[in-house]
């Protein structure tokens, strides 16, 4: 009995052949492939990537090297991936870390990130020298950190950000205020709640149903009331939560709220709504990073608005925003491309490409020299770049636990569910635990 | 029987076993085994704790009690609200009715869309300030402007907001399976009752809830594993946890690992929240066994 068919052993002949020929052929153009060097990158920017693949594409044609941009997004599945692929060790050549600066110095810690200082520092500081300081020092360990990594540069920024606030100046004529003066203290801003209570307008909007952008504005105004030693001497737990200034601090979210200077449902709204409605004219402040240009941009390219710092509640210590490095880049250390993939990172932050980058996606530049070339509204997010600080910067950092608390608690201001004593106190109690438990070990 | 025809018996079970093992098993002992270590899940050295994790799991923990209690509501309605309304809807599709196909197909739409799409949509149509405000104006439309409510940003309400969404988003997984449940009772056993007198309530009474029971179990338990991990629809509806209101315990598990970098505790959550779910369904399945037998 039969099977198959009549030419069955000459059809499996010709596929056996066809088989070595492909094979050999497929060989042969890897062959040529691993000729040619290539870059994988990966990142979680989806409103950057046509202009990665762009200055990509300029990249191979100048230099020969291939560089792969791999977008994963959102962000919260694009850290999975990578934290998945420490595990495993197969990171690209070149990646990003989204989280803390622990975090950070535990993928240094584990050999996964290439010490970028001697390239830095090469003809005479050249590269360093070309970027942003505050940029720089959120990717820089000095010497003694707390996080154990040895002192050096571990990754190189792409763009800067501030987070300030933003305000409507159609609807400040409309409200009947100057568009040309924001308000600058925390009593102007608070009178401007009672504008738009009378009116069918938002306050405020902002991601603070993602909580760490309270902690963002809090901070800014720990910083204002107490001042920058308070603060990191809180955080070292030489200083209470249930101290004074703290309470005050937590008192303006309950002044905000009873103001009427907060949006509804500010508690439960993620960032991305909170754009949309500043964007369609909704609100009329909202407290975002220098990113939103380009976010507003996309949603409502004729939206007339201005930026400001954050109104001050006290005139004790300069008020404080965060800012430094927006995006960064680091190389995978233990990756066969390395030297490539600093080449590439050298030439992505050249005046050249950052000012390509920041002219379409609306970002600030990381390199100095392309600031005079960025547009209007992006400069005025630059030009309070000298208040700008970040907690990865502090040298010290707080419990998770502690921040989850006391962004909570803040919440809970908002909703009317508890005064500041109880929350102080509450955040108190956490800190209390985990430096007991830090004791411990 | 012989040796021969065990091993033979053993070998048809064999790749089952070993593909349950590769995905079920050795998983569980692996995060088991993480939960006993101080680990942030990037560096390769990981601190022995024993069982501190679990500990402070359960005796410290207090939003981690706070996301299960939350949990347990939204299971409740679930259970009643949601499981009843599937039940209302298959018995009315299981009668010989017009359009029962379509109807069927109607119902079975909200569970294969996407969790996020639906928490996104039904924010849209709740909420006040970034949504189209539907539910409030059709109180007004029908004259119960005294019910209008900010519904998703209040505490009191959020929660139950949360739990009706998602049982709009799941009835139609009980209601094919129960569905499916009700065709299998015979016909002849209906038609008996009548001839002997029995009114519709007596034979839903007697036939109809007796012979469901399995399918109600599964029904059930079912009901209780994908409520209790729900979280996807949550983070669209409110963004995430409201000042601990809308904590559940996979929102929990994803705050330790990748807020707190605490990936070991986050493991030692995932293996009490399994070791809950696993007690609460064998409870279920004995009072069910009880029932049948009864």
């Amino acid at each position: 009995m039969r099977f198959y068919p009549k030419n069955f052993k000459l059809f499996l002949t010709i596929l056996s052949v066809g088989f070595f020929i492909f094979s050999f052929a497929g060989c042969s153009s890897q062959n040529s492939c691993q000729l040619k060097p290539s870059v994988n990158v990966w990142h979680w920017m989806t409103d950057r990537q046509p202009a990665f693949e762009e200055l990509a594409k300029r990249y191979e044609q100048d230099f020969g090297v291939k560089v792969n941009f791999e977008l994963y997004a959102p962000s919260d599945a694009y850290s999975q991936k990578v934290r998945a692929a420490a595990q495993g060790t197969n990171l690209p050549d070149i990646f990003g870390i989204l989280g803390e600066k622990r975090d950070f110095g535990s993928f240094i810690k584990a050999g996964h990130i290439l010490d970028l200082t001697a390239y830095m520092d090469a003809e005479q500081g050249k590269w360093r020298n070309s970027l942003f300081e505050k940029a720089l020092a959120v990717n820089e360990f000095p010497e003694g950190n707390i996080y154990g990594v040895k002192s050096g540069v571990y990754g190189v920024p792409i763009d800067i950000m501030t987070i300030q606030m933003v305000y409507n100046k159609d609807l400040f004529r409309q409200l009947g205020l100057d568009p040309q003066n924001p308000p600058q203290t925390f009593e102007e801003f608070l009178s401007i709640g009672k504008k738009i209570k009378g009116s069918n307008l938002q306050g405020l909007v902002s991601g603070w149903g993602e909580v760490w952008m309270i902690d963002c504005f809090a901070n800014n105004y720990a910083f204002n009331i107490m001042g920058k030693d308070k603060v990191l001497a809180t955080i070292k737990g030489d200083s209470p939560y249930t101290d004074p200034d703290w309470i005050r601090v937590l008192g303006l979210f309950k002044q905000m709220q009873g103001g009427g200077i907060l949006a509804n449902g500010l508690v439960t709204m993620v960032n991305k709504t909170a754009e949309q409605l500043f964007a369609n004219g909704k609100a009329v402040f909202a407290f975002n990073g220098s990113w939103c240009v380009n976010v507003y941009k996309g949603m409502n390219p004729k939206l007339d608005y201005g930026v400001m710092m954050p109104p001050k509640a006290s005139d004790k210590f300069p008020m404080a925003i965060w800012g430094g490095a927006g995006s960064s880049f680091i190389v995978n250390a233990r990756s066969k491309n390395k030297e490539e993939a600093v080449k590439f990172l050298q030439w992505l932050t050249e005046k050249d490409q950052q000012t390509y980058l920041s002219q379409t996606t609306n970002n600030l530049p990381a390199n100095k020299e392309c600031l005079v070339q960025i547009p209007q509204i992006l400069s005025e997010f630059a030009k309070n770049m000298e208040f700008a600080t970040h907690p990865n910067i502090w040298g010290v950092s707080e419990f998770p636990a502690v921040i989850e608390t006391l962004d909570k608690g803040i919440q809970s201001i908002i909703i009317g569910e508890k005064t500041p004593e109880q929350v102080a106190s509450e955040v108190q109690k956490i800190k209390d635990r985990e430096l007991a438990k830090n004791k411990k070990k | 029987m012989n040796l021969k025809s065990t091993l033979e018996n053993y070998s048809f079970v064999l790749p089952a076993v070993i593909i349950f093992s590769i995905f079920y098993i050795i998983p569980f002992i692996w995060v088991f085994q993480l939960g006993l270590f101080d680990w942030d899940g990037i560096l390769p050295t990981k601190a022995f704790v024993g069982l501190n994790n679990f500990k402070e799991i359960i005796f410290q923990d207090k939003s981690w009690w706070q996301a299960m209690t939350n949990a347990g509501w939204v299971t409740l309605i679930a259970l009643t609200f949601q499981n009843a309304l599937a039940f209302l809807l298959a018995l009315a599709c299981d009668r010989e009715i017009k359009m029962k196909n379509f109807y069927r197909v109607i119902f079975f739409i909200p569970p294969v869309l996407s969790e996020i799409v639906v928490g996104m949509a039904w924010r849209f149509i709740i909420n006040d300030v970034d949504g189209a405000n539907i539910i409030n104006r059709m109180l007004v439309n029908i004259g119960l402007p005294q019910l209008v409510h900010s519904w998703l940003n209040d505490p009191k309400t959020a929660l139950t907001t949360v739990a009706l969404v998602h049982s709009w988003k799941g009835f139609g997984w009980g209601f094919l399976i129960l569905l499916a449940g009700l065709q299998t009772i015979p016909r002849e056993l209906y038609e008996a009752a009548r001839v002997d007198g029995a009114s519709a309530w007596n034979s839903f009474k007697s036939i109809t809830i007796p012979l469901m029971i399995p399918v109600i179990t599964l029904v059930a338990i079912l009901t209780i594993l994908g409520t209790m991990q729900a979280f996807v629809l949550i983070i669209g509806l409110v963004g995430g946890e409201f000042a601990g209101h809308t904590s559940m315990p996979v929102l929990r598990i994803l705050a330790s690992m990748r807020y707190s970098s605490r990936f070991g505790y986050a493991c030692a959550q995932g293996i009490t929240f399994g070791v809950v779910l696993v007690v609460i369904s064998f409870i279920q399945y004995r009072i069910s066994q009880k029932a049948k037998q009864a």
